[in-house]
């Protein structure tokens, strides 16, 4: 394995016919998909398959079924939105905030980060919905003109996570599709199935790549960029108001807002390993995603993921500085209250583990860096477990303290939106460019002028160094 | 309806169009045909057109195409929307004939009397257009003064219990009246010259009526023999006041003149039928109000904890055998004359309590307990003739039951005879004894052996399978009957409701029986007709009074003078290894309640299981045993042990209970039933398979051992400490410190003085115009009894949810009896302080619920109600999680239908349908809900003062939970009103806020627990 600081953000040699080639051919060409894919595939279809058992069941029998209670009011589907709603927060960290700060290295994982935030909303979004009591009125927290003059309640933060999720999935999906344009009218040209070019011609709304369109184009891409920007962080931190509002001892805290966001753009970085370090070796798209995007992206986990741990200590400092008995009580439930264990693995996952990768020596090793994000996921949840369940569990008066576990349909529900998140991300890792070719390119271009694309040399490197020292 | 008017408007319009223009014609010429008519293209419209008026419609609106589609759109949207939904079709049947006084939807209350193991408790039961939905206690009544326990408000769902017995049966097979009462006439006549062989077994006897009817069989078979067998009545007394006074009178304790109270293992607080009563004296003297100066002081000597220990200022956990000495102790002490075995105990506090009884004479009084021997009874009345307490404290009156016998002789005779086939022809008038017979009986067996046998029972139960013959009995709100309450008070039992199913009472079949079939009615009148001391024309005048009122006058039983009690030789000691107690269960009694889903579900008050019983052990017993460490001795353990006794084994699910005496085990009766009813089927363990009749109250001798199994049992409380973690949710004080002080308020502390807020009060929230309902719970008076939580169950229609769904933390009570331990050490836990605190709705006015409801489901109204507004509610639970007091319930199934596992008791079953009191919504799934002060008790009150055009009067809305509390703990009102009692109840020093430290202001507040402990006794709990 090469070293990351001398490695390339573009590897070998290319032109833009073998960018087109390497990333469009893995859409046209249908015929050569690796075993993995199949695999996996099938196992996130399989998966999708329990999410919707566990859904119908749901909707047949009540929520009932979960391990929810009193006072254990939200369990797995709350724990399990605002993983899924961090996880999706890189993807928009890479698209929107590199794209404003002009970092390069962006280009070749923005597409893929970019589904995954879709495709985790998508996930995130299902349980607000179904966790309710009767999830067929759900859409009273919408304010729609009805007759009867009642409208949803803005004081409360449930409403305010109404709008900011589904702003978020609005643009996103907007972000996303206006970035596939240029890429689709390609795939339109390059198709030599009938079909292929027919929905790539209707995807691509009458792209031609005139002078006009890009002009639009780059306009409409930086608006957009620029509205992002702020709901990578003001997504999460109205989440994070779901609890922070509430007089809950756990919940009831200023920090929520910037420690969420972190913790998202942790998390989300880490299931972006989880995805790219695999398909790149499968799809052979190592020259595009290099062992330098790996880096940079194990030194934002690392990064981010400091700032998480220092929120865990701080959450210990307030509660012994405030002098709050209740506080202070939840800070010793969770170090040694019946759930103690789940707080330490936690603190292990989250807080331990992303140290490693202080040293370039793990960042450069898939094996290591694949474990640690998998680690930081498995974290990510704990910690939302930790602050929705551990909070509630025991709060002020001891009569009604009561215990929560997740029942088989909890599991269910947890699992199945995995496979429902592995199903969309395989489905569009299969008909959809997963690499942005266009930007691709763009980046040859920009590093090799306009020398013919024969040989990726010297300059290539200088670019390389520059777009570091701005990182 | 509007819209077929229109129609009809408009086809007036046309055939008035038609009726002009044939108007015009004349002759013959008006028309020829109906095809001529037919021709003009008015008719033709009116004939063609279903809707003349349609096409208005289309014209007023000049619709273009866009306006089109939209409409389209939306109906094609709307009629998905309403193919949704498949309504049932249901029939509202109008009343043909009203009755007279009916007005549809306003309740009317009747007198009468619940009976509660043969005794009576008066009550006002609620009937909507016929159906009983409620029962209050009748203020009028000696043993109610208006309030009920939770068993007599549970008695309402044993009438709907869709599980009794309906019909006659022979051997399981349908049979009819007419059958029975053909056989048992013809078996009557075949018996031996006198009714040889005719024995009748029933449980206690109070009711007049009944008692003459017996007396009529026995006249008519003299040598028929009638047994009685009542296991959870007070038999130890009786045989006591045998002992002591050579016969049978009973002691009626009058705890309002009482200020010193010693119990000897009593449950006075708890044991029906005189526990209503007795709670509400009691309360009298422990109410603690500004400038008080007297309180009652409770000294409590018990083995089982029980909430009568649970309220005494100094209590001692003691083996059931060791009580006598202590008795003996205290009496030698107080002066009663002991003969040579004189003063045996040693702890040092049993001069002090002697002291401090005697230093109250006539004030003073000791209650023994209905599970000791009959020589602590003669004792306890040797102590009370001592301590001057007879005729202020305690009177002696003559006894209540029409023949008292001693019960376990009487059945062990039945049983002899039984074995010896003296027995022809049996007949068991209610009760279950086949299961509540003492094991070593074997009674079944010997029933087996009576050719002719007969069960009149509300449930096809144990005694109904064994029987020839089983009779289904009226349930007392659908028969006419009598009974007598504790103290001897007679009523009228009269019915609210036809029998729902094809039963009878105990007087109809005796009348069958004794050839003269009339209806009940008719039986219970005539006996008091005959009985009747004025003119005949003036008793139906009477009659009516007595209905009206529901007692009768002047039925109370007489006093009795007793000479000087004998005090009996002292009981030997046998203290063989560990020892046995047999106690009815709190809710279920001795099984009579087994299959009422209310009280199965109902947390026991100290225990606080549900749909379980178990063997409960002192936490250091269960250390000793390697059952528990010291630990974790609070926490459930989930370990069955085996009981062996006199060589009978049981397995049972271990529960370590805090205050229990050491060495023993206490087993609850009324489980471990085989039959009668898919409620209690299957429940629990059943006690009365390791009792004995040679000593059926307690026993030494018992083995434990461990064994693998586990077993679940589910409580409502895990944790109970109440000073743990530095938090005090119920404030105390004793007496002395709350007098010396001179009545400060008692809330200094943290928790209980609202925090400086960073916010302005709302405006809204600030100003509260008209009233502002608020309640006021005295903690010194509650005995943590139970009886508001099934009071409100009953009164809002709330569900049960199962045992299963129990212990998911799922329980649907809107109001709680938290009971709180004080103190961690080891000492403490052998005997903690109890403390109760019922958990209502807080209505705080800055609720935390509110704000985050998303649709606004719960709102604040202008009286300072949290409303919960269900079809409203889309269930995000997040007003419990952010409420503090967790007194929020959600539907997580659809529990008021039963499910999910057919949980009993619920409102989907057309029996219970007609139980729901209708002015509460009966809640669907996924939805909240929660305690509203009773609102519709509000609005009815609001209706009549505006429709008397004043303002609604304080007390004049009572609280289901504050109605039914029998030492009235609960108060509510309008706090604006200055001498509310609620208002003057909120400005007592004693007055603080459940965590008021949230600044959440809640309108329910409470009055903090006083405790009057012996200064001479200090402050050491245990006994070392």
């Amino acid at each position: 394995m090469s070293n990351p600081s001398t490695e390339r953000i573009l590897n070998g040699e290319h032109s833009y016919l073998t960018i087109d080639g390497r990333i469009g051919g893995v859409v046209l060409d249908q015929r050569k998909h690796p075993l993995p894919w199949y695999v996996t595939f099938a196992i996130g279809f399989g998966l999708l398959q329990v999410m919707m058992l566990a859904f119908t069941w749901l909707l047949y029998k009540g929520v009932g079924i979960w391990g929810i209670n009193i006072p254990v009011g939200w369990g797995f589907a709350i724990i399990n939105f605002v993983w899924w709603i961090g996880i999706g927060h890189a993807g928009t960290l890479i698209s929107a905030i590199l794209l404003l700060m002009r970092q390069l290295w962006r280009n070749s994982i923005n597409r893929f980060a970019e589904a995954m935030t879709l495709f985790a909303v998508m996930c995130a979004g299902l349980f607000p919905l179904l966790h309710t009591g009767r999830p067929w009125v759900a859409y009273w927290l919408f304010p729609y003109p009805s007759v009867l003059g009642v409208w949803p309640q803005f004081r409360s933060p449930l409403v305010w996570d109404v709008f900011a999720v589904s702003t978020y999935m609005t643009v996103s999906a907007l972000f996303w599709y206006i970035g596939l344009i240029p890429d689709f009218a390609t795939m339109r040209d390059k198709a030599r199935n009938r079909l292929a070019q027919i929905v790539f011609g209707i995807l691509s709304m009458g792209w031609r790549g005139s002078a006009g369109h890009w002009f639009r184009y780059e306009t409409a891409y930086l608006i957009l960029a620029g509205l992002s920007t702020p709901l990578v962080l003001s997504v999460h931190s109205i989440v994070s108001f779901d609890f922070a509002v509430s007089i809950i001892p756990g919940w009831h805290t200023t920090i929520f807002p910037p420690y969420f966001v972190a913790g998202a753009i942790y998390a989300g970085f880490a299931m972006v390993l989880i995805l790219a370090i695999p398909i790149r070796a499968w799809y052979g798209l190592k020259d595009f995603i290099t062992m330098r995007h790996l880096d940079w992206m194990a030194k934002f986990m690392l990064g981010t993921g400091l700032v998480v741990f220092y929120g865990y200590l701080m959450e210990a400092f307030y509660a012994w500085y405030s002098g709050n008995k209740y506080e202070q009580y939840m800070m010793m439930n969770r170090w040694v209250g019946p759930y103690a264990p789940l707080y330490w693995a936690l603190i292990v996952c989250n807080g331990i583990t992303p140290q490693f990768l202080w040293s370039p020596k793990v960042r450069r090793n898939l094996a290591m860096l694949f474990t640690i994000s998998v680690v930081v996921s498995i974290g990510m949840w704990l910690e939302r477990f930790m602050i929705v369940v551990e909070s509630l569990h025991r709060d002020f008066l001891p009569s009604s303290w009561g215990m929560y576990a997740g029942t088989i349909w909890d599991w269910a529900t947890f699992i199945g939106t995995i496979g429902f998140f592995t199903f969309n991300m395989f489905l569009f890792i299969r008909f959809v460019p997963m690499i942005n070719m266009f930007e691709m390119k763009d980046l040859l271009h920009k590093i090799t002028g306009r020398v013919p694309a024969q040989a990726i040399t010297q300059r290539a490197h200088e670019a390389a160094e520059l777009a570091e020292e701005r990182a | 309806m509007s819209s077929k008017n229109d129609t009809n408007i408009t086809q007036r319009d046309v055939l008035q169009r038609l009726k002009d223009r044939l108007a015009g014609r004349k002759g013959p010429e008006y028309w020829r045909s109906l095809e001529e008519l037919a021709g003009s293209p008015e008719f033709q419209r009116f004939v063609e057109d279903e809707f003349p008026n349609r096409s208005s419609l289309l014209e007023a609106m000049k619709m273009d195409r866009r306006s089109f589609l939209t409409l389209m759109g939306s109906s094609i949207a709307l009629a998905g929307l309403a193919g949704c939904r498949f309504l049932p079709a249901e029939k509202i049947v109008p009343y043909v004939q009203a009755p007279e006084d009916l007005i549809p939807g306003v309740p009317v209350y009747y007198a009468t009397a619940a009976v509660i193991l043969g005794y009576g408790v008066g009550i006002l039961v609620e009937s909507h257009e016929g159906r009983p939905t409620k029962i209050e206690g009748n203020p009028g009544h000696p043993a109610s003064l208006g309030s009920t326990d939770a068993l007599v408000q549970a008695t309402l769902l044993d009438l709907y219990d869709p599980e009794r017995s309906q019909n006659v049966s022979k051997k399981g097979q349908a049979a009819t009246w007419d059958a029975f009462f053909a056989e048992a006439r013809k078996t009557l006549a075949s018996l031996p010259a006198g009714g040889e062989g005719l024995r009748i077994l029933t449980g206690t006897v109070t009711s007049p009526t009944l008692a003459a009817q017996i007396s009529e069989v026995l006249r008519k078979y003299p040598a028929a023999r009638w047994h009685q067998y009542e296991p959870a009545a007070d038999h130890n007394a009786r045989a006591g006041a045998v002992a002591a006074f050579g016969k049978p009178v009973q002691a009626i304790y009058h705890l309002d003149k009482a200020a010193r109270v010693l119990t000897l293992d009593a449950d006075f607080l708890g044991q029906p039928p005189s526990n209503i009563r007795y709670a509400r004296d009691f309360a009298e003297r422990r109410r603690v109000r500004r400038g008080a100066t007297e309180m009652n002081r409770l000294y409590a000597v018990e083995s089982t904890p029980g909430i009568t220990g649970a309220m005494a200022d100094h209590r001692w956990a003691l083996r059931p055998g060791e009580i006598e000495a202590i008795a003996r102790a205290i009496a030698a002490g107080i002066g009663v004359r002991m003969g040579a075995d004189a003063h045996q105990a040693t702890y040092p506090w049993v001069d002090a309590v002697a002291r401090d009884l005697a230093a109250h004479h006539g004030a003073s009084v000791v209650i023994p307990g209905a599970g000791q021997p009959p020589a602590v009874h003669a004792l306890a009345y040797a102590m009370n003739q001592a301590l001057g307490a007879v005729g202020s404290t305690v009177r002696f009156v003559e006894p209540v039951e029409a023949t008292p016998v001693d019960h376990l002789a009487s059945l062990k005779e039945l049983v002899a005879d039984m074995r010896a086939h003296r027995v022809r022809a049996l007949l068991i008038l209610g009760g279950n004894p086949v299961y509540t017979a003492p094991a070593d009986l074997e009674f079944a067996d010997a029933l087996a052996s009576v050719p002719f046998s007969v069960h009149l029972g509300r449930y096809d139960d144990e005694t109904a399978a064994t029987c020839l013959w089983h009779l289904a009995e009226s349930h007392y709100l659908e028969a006419w009957s009598d009974v007598r309450a504790f103290d001897g008070t007679a009523s009228i039992v009269q019915p609210l409701i036809q029998p729902l199913y094809s039963s009878r009472s105990a007087h109809e079949v005796l009348a069958g029986l004794l050839g003269d079939p009339i209806p009940g009615l008719e039986i219970v009148k005539n006996h008091w007709r005959a009985g009747f001391a004025g003119p005949d024309a003036r008793f139906e005048d009477a009659w009516r009074k007595w209905l009206n009122d529901g007692v009768i006058p002047g039925t109370a039983a007489k006093p009795v003078t007793v000479p000087d009690a004998k005090v009996p030789a002292p009981t030997p000691v046998v203290a063989d290894g560990y020892d046995v107690i047999f106690r009815p269960d709190p809710n279920l009694v001795d099984g009579t309640f087994a299959n009422n889903a209310w009280l199965m579900e109902l947390p026991r008050p100290l225990t606080k299981l549900t749909w379980d019983n178990a063997a409960l052990m002192s936490p250091a017993m269960a250390v000793r045993l390697g059952l528990a460490t010291r630990e974790k001795a609070y926490v459930a353990n989930n370990q069955v042990v085996e009981l062996s006794y006199k060589g009978r084994k049981l397995k049972a699910p271990l529960f370590i209970l805090p205050g229990h005496a050491d060495n023993c085990v206490t087993l609850h009766l009324g489980w471990g039933r085989t039959r009668g009813g898919s409620v209690c089927a299957g429940k629990g363990v059943n006690a009365y398979s390791l009792q004995t009749s040679d000593a059926p109250d307690y026993g030494s001798g018992l083995q434990i051992a461990p064994t693998q199994d586990r077993y679940e049992l589910v409580s409502t409380h895990y944790h109970s400490a109440i000073d743990m973690e530095g938090r005090h949710p119920v404030l105390w004080r004793t007496f002395d410190e709350y007098q010396r002080s001179g009545y400060a308020p008692v809330a200094g502390d943290e928790e209980s003085t609202p925090s400086e807020s960073m916010f302005r009060t709302p405006p809204e929230y600030a100003n509260y115009d008209g009233y502002a309902w608020g309640m006021s719970i005295d903690l010194n008076v509650c005995i943590g009894c139970n009886a508001c939580v099934v009071a409100c169950q009953a009164e809002n229609n709330i569900p049960v949810v199962g045992k299963d769904q129990v212990s998911r933390g799922r329980e649907m009570y809107w109001i709680r009896i938290d009971r709180y331990y004080q103190g961690t050490t080891e000492a403490d836990l052998e005997n903690p302080v109890t403390f109760f605190e019922p958990v209502p709705c807080m209505q705080c006015e800055l609720a935390p619920c509110e704000p985050v409801c998303p649709v606004g489901a719960t709102t604040h109204s202008h009286e300072g109600l949290n409303q919960m507004v269900y079809n409203r509610c889309v269930g995000t639970r997040y007003c419990s999680n952010n409420c503090p007091y967790k007194v929020r319930r959600f539907n997580f199934y659809k529990f008021s239908a039963g499910q999910p596992n057919n949980a009993p008791g619920n409102y989907d079953n057309p029996t219970y349908k007609l139980m729901a009191n209708p002015n509460v919504t009966v809640r669907g799934r996924g939805v909240m809900e929660k305690c509203t002060y009773c609102v519709q008790r509000i609005n009815e009150a609001r209706i009549k003062a505006k429709e008397q055009n004043r303002t609604i009067r304080d007390g004049e809305i009572q609280t289901a939970c504050q109605q039914v509390c029998p030492t009235k703990a609960i108060t509510f009102g309008n706090i604006h009103d200055a001498g509310a009692e609620v208002s003057r109840q909120k400005q007592e020093p004693a007055k603080f806020v459940l965590l008021g430290d949230l600044n959440t202001r809640p309108r329910t507040t409470y009055l903090a627990k006083f405790r009057n402990p012996n200064p001479e006794i200090g402050t050491e709990k245990s006994l070392e």
